[in-house]
């Protein structure tokens, strides 16, 4: 029942794994940009919740949408004034100022919270759960998590498909510079793709701030993770992230059931390299040539 | 006033110059056609007033209005459409979400995509299909009817007839004079000459980066425009 339950716990982890990796994705898949900030950037909300929580004294909750509209603007200008000039200049410009932005963050946040730990108290719901029997319980915040990481994703999925933006999205991703030639700004839709990556990532951030603690260190280890459910899962495919974020979940709580807590994170990579080994293009990989 | 005239542009690719000096008005209403050998810079030009490139010296006017430092996406506003070289279509979408990219700047006009399906009547039952999987006359009907869907004024066709059968090029040259009638300003640019000279109004021939012949294609004998492409 232990196994059972670890397992449990670790589909669970996985949606909040893909809520970090479908935005990373996301800014990937239309303009190849690799941002080594994303995980950074899903530190962010949770401190700009706290900001907010602070000023407002109201519950966490309230501050997710506010958090995500700051994040979209964050997510546009940050495309618009900084990474538009490095797209389409080849993978290495994209990676440095990534790179850059992740240290500015890190240490903005250290100045300005200090490396100690916060929390955001969101009240009594954080210690609910649903019995199912004595040794099998589960989370309602961890359950509630893994129901948004299921519903974002649905939502991308139709905005991707049947959206005007989200056309574009893929014409882009497609063809850059045809999709110009149809009367595309596409430095206007990288930069919405951007924001819609931050706004996805905020959900997760602000509910991880809310399940556990978290400090300005974070942002490298969740950046690994989305990367490690992105790959299992598939290039260009929501769902095969949600998938390779419940698979990265599961190996990381049955390693640790098996080995003990301290190897739970080395047990998740060693089954990522194994995947990667023998199925690099992931599980549900969607990609289309000319 | 010309819909489109080029005056004196020059275009380089980095240190190399593709276009000396090029001036040519298409006036609203006919097919324009420019002709020449692989690397005259046909193409070029097309891109040039696309806004892929920018001239380094000498102007582009639509419509009089000045549009050489105008990005490519306001000049689909202004009604400046294009069907690249290689047809790119966008492999991932289906042919109707092709036909919607068309559509993305919203100009009004006569085209619609049942109109696109009306001209090209193959297109029809491929529609909920990814583009990827057309053959080359099916994507380039599909990439004329994508240029279409942005009503434009003019439309910019650069080697339609490239590597299709010639049942399937004769087809897209049926479909000039409903393109026509409906307002629209055809400049195409052509290796194979052929087919292009019998419906083209006027004609420019490129041979290394200049214009080396001009006019009405009936103006010309057959000798003057082999000459001329093949500057012997």
């Amino acid at each position: 029942m232990d196994w059972i339950n670890a397992a449990v716990q670790g589909i669970l982890l996985g949606g909040l794994y893909a809520l970090f990796a479908v935005g990373l994705s996301l800014v990937f898949g239309t303009m190849r940009l690799v941002n080594l900030a994303h995980g950074d950037l899903t530190v962010l909300p949770a401190y700009v919740a706290l900001m907010l929580v602070n000023a407002m004294r109201f519950n966490p909750f309230y501050s997710i949408p506010i958090t995500m509209v700051i994040l979209f603007i964050v997510g546009y200008l940050l495309q618009r004034g900084l990474l538009n000039f490095v797209v389409g200049r080849g993978d290495i410009a994209g990676v440095i100022v990534t790179f850059g932005i992740s240290i500015v963050l890190q240490n903005a946040l250290l100045l300005g919270f200090t490396a100690n730990s916060q929390g955001l108290d969101a009240g009594r719901v954080e210690n609910l759960s649903i019995k199912i029997n004595e040794r099998l319980a589960v989370g309602w915040l961890p359950l509630i998590i893994f129901l948004m990481a299921i519903v974002v994703i649905t939502a991308l999925q139709l905005y991707m498909n049947w959206t005007k933006m989200g056309r574009a999205f893929r014409a882009v991703s497609d063809d850059q510079e045809a999709a110009r030639l149809m009367g595309v700004n596409t430095k206007h839709v990288w930069a919405v793709a951007l924001g819609v990556s931050l706004l996805i990532v905020t959900i997760g951030g602000v509910m991880m701030g809310i399940r556990t603690t978290f400090d300005p260190l974070l942002g490298s280890q969740r950046l690994i993770f989305a990367f490690e459910a992105v790959i299992i899962g598939g290039m260009g495919s929501a769902w095969g992230t949600l998938l390779g974020g419940v698979i990265l979940g599961v190996a990381q709580t049955l390693g640790a059931q098996a080995f003990g807590s301290a190897w739970s994170i080395l047990v998740g990579h060693v089954v990522f390299v194994i995947i990667l080994a023998f199925r690099p293009q992931g599980f549900l990989a969607k990609t289309v040539t000319a | 006033m010309s819909l489109l005239e080029i005056e004196n542009a020059s275009v380089f690719y980095e240190d190399f110059q593709a276009l000396y000096d090029i001036s040519l008005k298409v006036e609203e209403g006919e097919i324009f056609a420019c002709i020449g050998a692989n690397g005259a810079g046909k193409s070029t030009m097309l891109k040039t007033i696309a806004g892929v490139l920018v001239p380094r010296r000498g102007r582009i006017l639509f419509d009089g209005q000045p549009i050489d430092h105008m990005p490519t996406h306001q000049r689909v506003e202004l009604g400046i459409s294009s069907v690249p070289e290689g047809r790119r279509v966008f492999p991932s979408l289906t042919v109707h979400e092709n036909l919607l990219m068309g559509a993305y700047r919203n100009r009004k006009g006569p085209w619609t995509v049942d109109a696109i399906y009306e001209l090209f009547p193959l297109l029809k039952p491929l529609r909920r299909r990814q583009a990827a999987g057309l053959s080359g006359g099916e994507q380039q009907a599909l990439a004329i009817g994508r240029a279409l869907m942005a009503n434009p004024r003019l439309i910019l066709m650069d080697e339609v007839s490239l590597g299709l059968a010639p049942v399937v090029i004769k087809r897209i040259y049926e479909a000039f004079p409903t393109l026509i009638k409906n307002g629209c300003t055809i400049l195409v640019v052509e290796q194979d000459v052929q087919h292009v000279l019998t419906v083209a109004d006027h004609v420019a021939c490129f041979l290394e980066g200049r214009i080396s012949l001009m006019g009405k294609p009936g103006d010309f004998t057959p000798e003057q425009i082999t000459a001329a492409y093949f500057g012997v």
